[in-house]
């Protein structure tokens, strides 16, 4: 479980949190959400131990991340959104200097999953496009066995059939023992994939919820008419769809989009039904 | 039907895993497909069709073999037709109707053979 308490970050004089309380129990795959600037990325290198809280604790499984401790480091991955990647090197020698740190690598996975991305695990990084390089970075990610998966921007350059096959990937090799984070703006390559959902603002975590809780609190109405009462509408070729507070319990498809921007637009009324 | 609507996907999950079982796959007492392929086949999260497959539970539309994995029951179709009924009943037939309304279609027009 990573445990973030409390915690107060910031850039020289910048301040990115202040005081934010996050927990992400093992099992599930989260998205996390957020405009521009808001400090995805940096929370996600507070959780690898890459930036160090001015204030308060990161924790994974009780190990203070920023102490960088091997047993700490072995059971997480971070895959950034861009990796500098050694123009010589390959895939497999890329693995290969990343293996004696991970305990659980598996190079048969690695491989297997190179196959399914079709790409060659012995061609060189400076012969591949971005979007080839970081297919192999996700093959690498997912084939070290950490218990924890970061992921930055991950359908970032893929094209249109790899996204496909990166959620099938994701479903296919995530177990209870995982715990996955997404961070994207990106929400249709992962919409069905990520849950729960976690938007953050400056300073504050707006929504931390799962999917099922998210379709109790609130109803996704497709092609009718604008809403008065709607917390967020817009015109689709089909009507408007509405975000409204779900007063009837009865469940509808959630769309990411359209939640993210009821949820910026109603940041007090959100807070309440999600109390 | 309801334009409006459109269910979560678990239950589109669901009732898709609900159309097939209908069709015979699988057949009764055999097994079904395990939540990983169907999850791996939608590109969905494990944990979405795991409630998906929680409600057939729950309705007695399969069982569960502790570490075998989940089976159709042998009165599934029985089960399935039921909700199906009522769903069609409760929700898809008032819209039907209030459609019919606004178009000016008469019940009797319904009965001709080319129209249906």
């Amino acid at each position: 479980m990573i445990e973030i308490r409390n915690l107060d970050f910031s850039y020289r004089k910048m301040p990115v949190f202040s005081g934010i309380n996050l927990t992400f129990p093992e099992g599930s795959i989260y998205g996390l959400l957020g405009e521009n600037g808001v400090g995805k990325t940096t929370l996600l290198k507070l959780i690898c131990g890459l930036q160090r809280p001015t204030v308060g604790t990161c924790t994974i499984d009780g190990l203070t991340c920023h102490d960088r401790r091997p047993e700490m480091l072995q059971r997480i991955v971070f895959l950034p959104d861009e990796v500098l990647l050694p123009d010589n090197s390959t895939p497999r020698k890329y693995v290969d200097e990343l293996a004696p740190f991970y305990p659980n690598f598996a190079i048969g996975t690695f491989l297997h999953l190179m196959q399914e991305l079709e790409v060659e695990p012995d061609r060189k990084f400076r012969e591949m496009s971005f979007g080839q390089q970081k297919k192999s970075l996700i093959a690498a990610s997912l084939s070290l066995g950490t218990d924890y998966v970061l992921f930055d921007e991950p359908t970032n350059g893929l094209d249109i059939p790899s996204k496909a096959q990166f959620r099938a990937i994701l479903s296919r090799r995530f177990e209870e023992r995982n715990t996955i984070i997404i961070s994207t703006h990106q929400v249709k390559d992962v919409e069905n994939l990520i849950d729960p959902i976690v938007i953050l603002s400056h300073n504050a975590v707006l929504l931390d919820a799962p999917v099922q809780k998210i379709t109790e609190k609130l109803f996704f109405e497709y092609g009718g008419e604008k809403r008065d009462d709607a917390l967020y509408s817009e015109l689709l070729p089909g009507g408007y769809m509405n975000v409204v507070a779900n007063e009837r319990g009865e469940e509808s498809q959630l769309n990411i989009e359209a939640l993210f921007n009821a949820v910026l637009r109603n940041k007090e009324r959100i807070k309440e039904l999600f109390a | 039907m309801d334009f409006r609507k459109q269910k979560s996907i678990y239950q589109q999950i669901a009732d898709r895993l609900m159309d097939q079982l209908v069709a015979g796959m699988p057949a009764a007492d055999e097994r079904m497909p395990s939540v990983r392929d169907v999850a791996v086949a939608y590109g969905v999260n494990p944990n979405t069709v795991m409630r998906s497959f929680d409600y057939l539970q729950q309705e007695g539309i399969i069982y569960n073999r502790r570490g075998v994995g989940y089976f159709a029951s042998a009165d599934a179709k029985d089960k399935i037709l039921a909700i199906q009924r009522r769903e069609f009943l409760e929700e898809d037939l008032p819209l039907i109707r209030q459609r019919m309304k606004q178009l000016g279609i008469s019940i009797d027009e319904l009965t001709l053979d080319d129209v249906i």
